[in-house]
């Protein structure tokens, strides 16, 4: 971009060309005082105190505003500056309560940081009289109207970074206010609570509640939620989590965070976390030390092991531990217990991704990254519900549309939130996916929108599959997904006229039979258009877990090795036999779903689970107990007594995310570093040190006095890690494959060349989902996440905000059905398939497809995993969590349950 | 059709309309007249017209700006002088047809003026009314004179021809034509128009918009009502020459929901453009292609400002953005747009079929053409008037206006509603142009012009104004919200007699950050009716401070009514009527007595007293 110089004071200054007089002030070292301006919002010139005078100009223009311009001659500090600078400053003085003493704000307040600079020392002006407004309705924050400046940062925030608009300007003159719709308490309003607002507030008029006194030291680490992966900076003062804030530089958040994020990490501190081991005596968990407990599961799981076998153990790993832990953890499975079988919750959510997109292109991977979203011009979403599942994801999508100008095209069964920033939104029926895709690719094909250049040069198997897409006309898969046929084509058009067109997409597509169908499908259409190797395009699953990603590179996986090494190649596991000094099994273990069935069936006798929630997250949640019940050994190893350690016949207390050093691998394949913030409760350990010691008691000696030592470790084994180490990732983590200390990483994959080579097309046809609503069972019920929530509720339903914005038990459904079956808002309905029964609570929306039910699924409450269904996808084995049938009754009861 | 066709039409319509061989009768049915009593007047005319065995034509015609004299109604008939009578109450009908139209009796006593040829009976031709005589009617050229509501009307008097000849040339020619006019934005900034069009023709973009501005919201303007009222379609046809220049496809009509009236008309008007193949998708049969839309105002007086009214329009909260990027560079929907008021577009199809040089004729140097004002406050004939710029306020307040009623002094002149300032007494032979009026403290603004005459208090008028603009500021901007509110405070403080020595300064200094710290023109114009009243009438406010006093005893608090003993007749009157019963007296023993501690200063005994024996002290 073109520099250009300007004089500000007499100081020269170089800067870009685009940036604002202000922007150059202060790159300059010049400080100008104002109160609305915030670099990550539009220029909003309301405060009126950066103005400056600048030669050839009439007035005085705000710097915030006005663009430096070359030879610009600026001067921000004359006489008359100051003098309507003071004038506006003690006017806003005394529009402004004299509490500074007990305000929330004191010391960080900016309107006392501008008076003291401006020298403001009298009264002049008579005080205004406000009338207080206190909207304390959130629970997380409060609204106090009286310390209020009106630079609706907090407004432009919500609208422009977040694209929510709970809050506007409202009223005139004197009357003019922040409010919400018809000025109605902040909790009734639109607001997700993300707490952005409050973050941008230059005074105390936003101010979260539970910060009464500011932290003593801040700490830099990962978010544990969901796979975002955003930058926190966790405020600790004592043993205390007291304030989290974003971390305003990192890559991926830039400052930013969600409800859960900012307000959700109470678990934290939670009195329920564990904190001595647990043995089962007489059919109850009792406390006992952790020699004890260690000598039990090591002597267990030996005499499981000498009985029957290595493979009638198994382990599941966790996709919420580090990297490091669950590199240890499968070494552990593998080396220690003898046998492949270890698996973890990546089956259950983006298996079809890893399968797919490595059969498609070489790699299970984010293709491209998370910043490179806003540039695209159509964006392709389909089952993500990312303003939900991926807050801060949304972020972008949404900065892409209204910032940028990015066509969207929402693909989903469900009005998601994100419909309201769509040009399109199909509304496929459940399942259908390959159909529609199929279709699209059918329009694109016949009215030579393809890139034919790039099928030529960087694909293969495309006349197979363009023979297969020749019946698939829009009017073919009109009737089979309910998406009108001129609707496809507009789509098809969209997707395939953009320069950069990015897929984004979710569980939506890989929850089911067909899952590996429908990646393979998009993998299809990317690679049709173009649309793959070049920033802001690709395939970009959204994996859910904080280290999902990182559990699957770090080989927690039954058939890999670290990074994606097979199992069953037998120069791999000789150079693995070599690195861990043990012979390991040649043979692909269980998979997630597997264990269970093999359990059940009496084939898998012992079971460690670190950090997993089996009971609330796999599918069909009764079959799931019946098997756990039938193991004769089950280890659970976690930071809370969840529904699955309730069952164990020995619970290790591990330690939470905010008292453990490691590293996470977010959705975009960023390695980023974990750090302690605060100590561990009572005896509880630290998860890596719990598995050294366990397979050492088992003969297998671990050893390390640090994470850090592991990473080495790990690095040295899985090539695409190659270059990581806690110094490398230290500030901001780079992206794999980073094969040695000199490589920086890699933004996006497969320029110039697929991981695989040529891209490979697959013909797809379409097959109906396992189980299809019918008389019996009319409803189709589909499951998913919510903003409140995560995953089985383990941590998020510890915070008492959470659980007040988000009550338990919701059910969707359409107000048509609703109204067909006489149920009405907020009625206990008791909801039954094939597979179990449980009763939630009615919310009519037009968000769900009529004859379409909709159910999050972090509440025990009314599990909705005892009624998915576990028919497997037969490649990936993933469960079909998105299609079920199921019929519904109004319950007697009047609260939910199972 | 081609536009000589349409003109054959249009002309065969208009001389029915014109037939002198039938009764015809005009009712001025403006927002104005009907507000005076013009529907009653109609209906009374449309029932009694028959019953009079009258085969009259009756015609709603709009507003010819006579408002003191409302409702209008013209009569005609063959044989018949055509006579504009004023002021008539429906009970006037029955009497005044028979003798119009049976006896032949112009009726003097009703009568305004004779429309057409000579002075008659003492009537006054129309254009040597006094309220006429002076005035120029370009943009009021059809008001009152046409159905608003026939296109044909509007084309007969050469409407659309503008537009015909604008198709026929270059758009770059259509902005050097209007350039040459000297034709300057009439909204109240005085941008010339043509610039501005070039500006938007200028800045890159496939797509661009025209916006007509017709979000009219100073008190008391009503200059582009009675012109969307009484001829729409001069507003259409100003757009599509404009859109036409600037290469804009759409244009929006952002017109206030307050003006009812207005909105039909143009709807009807917009409707009948299309109709007539004068706008639509092919406009004339030349390929240019230009829709209007109408969006209606919520009723916030900021979104007339250009900004602010693109974020209406957009849905969005009606408030100011900073400027640049201009509304030419950025506006609606991020597409280059070009923002004119109603009075300005008016005046474009006559430079257009009458030429840059005609239009140019009229005016000063720098202000050419004409300016519409609406002609309010103590003034004997108030009304809607328009004027060649540089007339001097002189002319417009004693002449057109018919001078002070009562026989009082005028003291100021307020133009530029509450953004303009108040002109005193003494520079009444002022030229009325845009450098003037800035000069003197004040804005040309949309037109609105409040005389004000002794009995008017300055510090009352400035605290009025300040009142409004910080009720309609949008209050996004810090000095705008707050510094209105302060000084309305301090105006607040100065009228009830807690005025201190240095508010006058503190007034001044409020001022100046509010005028130089404002986001948008409503503020930076805000402190106008204060700065203006403090530099005429300084003594004014120092007499309100430092003597307690108002001399206008207009500031209640500042006021001691008393009873002149001499004057007093002991009727009693006084204290039948006083709501504090604090007047003391006994009917026709002794002067009446006002006990001042129970005095609430309301000024009802100074109104009822029949001898003026109440006092103002």
């Amino acid at each position: 971009m073109a520099q250009i110089t300007l004089t500000i004071d007499a100081v020269g200054a170089t800067v870009p060309e685009g940036t604002s007089v202000l922007e150059a002030a202060l790159s300059a070292g010049i400080y100008i005082p104002t109160l609305c301006y915030d670099k990550d919002l539009e220029p909003y010139g309301a405060c009126r105190i950066c103005i400056v005078e600048i030669e050839g100009m009439d007035g005085l223009p705000t710097s915030c505003t006005t663009r430096a311009a070359d030879g610009m001659v600026v001067r921000t500090d004359t006489e008359r500056v100051n003098r309507v600078r003071r004038t506006i400053c003690e006017m806003l003085i005394a529009d402004h309560p004299a509490d500074c003493l007990t305000c929330p704000a004191n010391q960080s307040c900016e309107l006392q940081q501008v008076a003291s600079h401006l020298g403001i020392m009298q009264q002049r002006l008579e005080p205004l009289e406000r009338e207080h407004v206190l909207d304390e309705s959130n629970p997380f924050f409060k609204l106090d109207l009286s310390t209020c400046i009106l630079c609706a940062r907090c407004v432009r925030a919500c609208n422009e970074l977040r694209g929510v608009g709970a809050i506007e300007l409202v009223g005139r003159g004197y009357e003019c206010h922040v409010g919400t719709f018809l000025d109605g308490p902040m909790v009734e309003s639109v607001c997700e609570s993300c707490g952005e607002c409050v973050d941008r507030c230059p005074t105390g008029a936003l101010s979260a509640k539970a910060e009464r006194l500011p932290p003593t030291r801040e700490v830099k680490t990962t978010c544990v939620y969901c796979g975002c992966g955003c930058g926190l900076v966790l405020g600790v003062r004592g043993n205390r989590i007291v304030r989290v804030r974003g971390e305003a530089a990192h890559p991926v958040n830039r400052g930013s965070l969600c409800v859960k994020g900012r307000f959700g990490l109470d678990f934290v501190g939670s009195a329920d976390r564990l904190t001595a081991p647990l043995i089962r005596r007489d059919g109850e968990l009792q406390e006992a030390g952790w020699e004890e407990a260690l000598e039990l599961v090591a002597g267990r799981l030996s005499e499981i092991k000498a009985e029957h076998g290595p493979d009638a153990l198994a382990g599941l790993s966790s996709a919420k531990c580090t990297n490091e832990e669950n590199y240890l953890f499968q070494k552990f499975v593998r080396a220690a217990l003898g046998t492949n079988n270890v698996d973890h919750c990546a089956r259950l959510c983006h298996a079809s991704t890893v399968v797919g997109l490595a059969r498609a292109f070489g790699s299970g991977a984010m293709t491209n990254s998370l910043g490179e979203i806003e540039h695209a011009d159509c964006i392709l979403v389909t089952g993500s519900n990312t303003t939900e599942a991926h807050p801060i994801i949304a972020l972008r999508i949404i900065a892409a549309v209204e910032r940028h100008g990015a066509r969207l095209i929402v693909a989903d069964p469900r009005r998601i939130d994100l419909v309201r920033f769509a040009d399109l939104h199909l509304r496929q029926r459940s399942g259908t996916d390959v159909a529609l895709f199929n279709a699209m690719m059918n329009v694109i094909l016949g009215e030579g929108l393809a890139d034919e250049k790039f099928i030529a040069s960087r694909t293969e198997g495309f006349e197979q599959f363009r023979r297969a897409l020749e019946e698939c006309t829009p009017e073919w898969a009109e009737p089979i997904t309910g998406v009108p046929a001129g609707e496809i084509r507009a789509a098809a058009r969209t997707y395939a006229g953009a320069e950069r067109a990015s897929i984004i997409y979710s569980m939506g597509i890989t929850q089911h039979t067909t899952g590996t169908d429908n990646v393979l499908s998009l993998a299809n259409l990317a690679m049709l258009t173009g649309n793959v190797g070049r920033p802001s395009t690709g395939v970009n699953p959204l994996r859910g877990q904080n280290n999902v990603q990182g559990a699957c590179d770090l080989g927690a996986l039954p058939d890999v090795y670290p990074g994606y090494q097979k199992v069953d190649d037998a120069g791999v596991r000789r150079s693995f036999e070599q690195a861990w000094g043990v012979p390991l099994p040649a043979e692909p273990g269980l998979t997630v779903v597997e264990m269970t069935n093999a359990a059940a069936e009496g084939l898998l006798k012992g079971l460690y689970v670190m950090g997993e929630n089996p009971m609330l997250s796999d599918p069909n949640v009764n079959h799931v107990r019946e098997a756990l019940e039938k193991l004769d050994f089950l280890c659970v190893q976690d930071i809370f007594l969840t529904e699955t350690a309730r069952l164990a016949d020995v619970v290790l207390p591990g330690v939470s995310f905010a008292e453990k050093d490691g590293t996470f691998t977010n959705t975009e394949r960023r390695v980023q570093r974990v750090r302690a913030a605060v100590d561990s409760p009572g005896e509880a350990r630290q998860d890596w040190a719990i598995i050294c010691e366990v397979a050492s008691r088992l003969g297998y000696p671990m050893h390390y006095d640090h994470p850090s030592q592991i990473m080495d470790e790990m690095a040295s084994v899985t090539p695409i890690y190659g270059g990581m180490s806690f110094e490398r990732v230290d500030e901001v983590g780079p992206q794999w494959p980073c094969p040695d200390a000199e490589h920086p990483g890699t933004v996006y994959l497969h320029e110039g060349e697929f991981k695989r080579g040529r891209g490979k097309f697959h013909p797809v046809r379409f097959r109906e989902a396992a189980e299809l609503p019918d008389e019996e069972y009319p409803f189709l019920l589909t499951t998913g996440r919510c903003l409140y929530h995560f995953h089985t509720g383990t941590l998020s339903r510890r915070s008492a905000g959470l659980e007040e914005l988000s009550p338990p038990a919701p059910f969707e459904i359409h107000p048509e059905d609703a109204a067909a079956e006489g149920i009405s808002e907020g009625q206990i309905v008791q909801i039954t398939s094939r597979r179990g029964t449980v009763r939630a609570r009615a919310v009519l929306t037009e968000r769900s497809r009529p004859g379409m039910i909709f159910m999050p699924f972090h509440f025990r409450e009314a599990a909705a995993n005892l009624l998915t269904n576990d028919a497997l996808d037969p490649v990936a084995k993933i469960p079909e969590y998105k299609v079920c049938a199921v019929r519904l009754k109004k319950a007697h009861e009047s609260s939910p349950g199972c | 059709m081609r536009f000589e066709q349409i003109q054959q039409k249009a002309a065969s319509a208009w001389s029915e309309f014109t037939d002198p061989g039938r009764p015809r009768i005009l009712v001025g049915t403006g927002t104005c007249g009907r507000a005076a009593g013009a529907g009653e007047v109609l209906q009374a005319i449309r029932s009694h017209a028959p019953q009079a065995g009258l085969e009259a034509r009756v015609y709603e015609v709009g507003c010819l700006g006579l408002c003191y004299a409302e409702p209008l109604v013209e009569l005609s008939g063959p044989g018949l002088p055509r006579v504009l009578y004023g002021g008539l109450a429906p009970e006037d009908v029955p009497g005044l047809l028979r003798d119009y139209y049976e006896h032949g009796d112009l009726r003097p006593d009703l009568a305004l003026a004779v429309m057409e040829g000579d002075s008659l009976e003492g009537i006054p031709t129309f254009k040597d009314h006094p309220m006429m005589a002076g005035q120029v009617r370009i943009v009021l050229r059809n008001c009152g004179l046409i159905d608003p509501g026939n296109i044909d009307h509007y084309i007969a008097r050469g409407g659309y021809a503008g537009l015909a000849r604008a198709l026929a040339m270059a758009p770059q020619q259509v902005i050097e034509e209007v350039k040459r006019s000297g034709l300057r934005g009439r909204g109240g900034a005085g941008f010339p128009t043509g610039r501005k069009w070039e500006f938007c023709r200028n800045s890159p973009g496939d797509r661009k918009y025209l916006i007509c501005n017709a979000d009219e919201g100073d008190p008391g303007a009503f200059m582009d009502r009675a012109v969307l009222e009484s001829d729409p379609h001069s507003v259409i046809e100003g757009m599509a020459i404009a859109a036409y220049a600037i290469g804009a496809g759409e244009g929006y009509v952002y017109v206030r929901a307050e003006y009812p009236l207005a909105v039909q008309r143009l709807q009807e008007a917009v409707r009948k453009a299309n109709e007539y193949g004068l706008t639509g998708d092919d406009a004339l049969g030349s390929g240019f292609r230009f829709h209007v839309r109408l969006k209606q105002g919520a009723g916030a007086f900021v979104c007339g400002e250009e900004t602010a009214l693109l974020a209406s329009l957009e849905g969005k909260r009606g408030m100011p953005r900073p400027r640049p990027p201009f509304p030419a560079q950025k506006g609606l929907y991020g597409r280059p747009t070009n923002i004119n008021n109603v009075e300005t577009l008016a005046n474009v199809p006559v430079i257009l079929s009458r030429g840059s040089g005609w239009f140019a004729a009229h005016g000063t140097e720098a202000s050419r053409g004409t300016k519409t004002f609406a002609l309010a406050g103590k003034i004997v004939r108030t009304g809607l008037i328009e004027v060649p710029l540089g007339i001097s306020l002189q002319k417009i307040v004693f002449g057109i206006g018919g001078g002070i009623p009562e026989e009082k002094r005028i003291k100021a002149v307020q133009t530029g509603g509450p953004s303009g300032g108040c002109i005193p007494a003494e520079l009444l032979r002022m030229p009325v142009d845009y450098e003037r009026l800035t000069e003197a403290g004040s804005i040309m603004g949309s037109g609105g012009m409040v005389v004000m005459d002794e009995d008017t208090c300055m510090v009352d008028i400035a605290r009025y104004f300040v009142e409004f603009t910080q009720s309609e500021s949008c209050g996004k901007c810090a000095p705008c919200r707050l510094g209105t509110k302060h000084m309305f405070g301090i105006l607040t403080r100065i009228s009830s007699g807690e005025g201190r020595p240095q508010d006058i300064e503190l007034l001044e200094e409020i001022a100046e950050a509010v005028k130089l710290g404002s986001l948008c023109g409503l503020g930076q114009t805000a402190p106008n009716p204060v700065l203006t009243t403090i530099r005429y009438f300084r003594e004014e406010y120092e007499t309100h401070i430092h003597d307690k006093k108002c001399l206008s005893g207009v500031c209640k608090q500042l006021v001691t009514f008393q009873v002149n003993e001499q004057k007093c007749k002991m009727c009693n009157v006084c204290k039948e009527n006083c709501p504090a019963n604090t007047i003391e007296g006994e009917r026709k023993k002794t002067p009446y007595k006002i006990v001042q501690s129970g005095c609430t200063k309301c000024g009802i005994c100074f109104d009822a007293c029949p001898f003026g024996a109440i006092e103002v002290v």
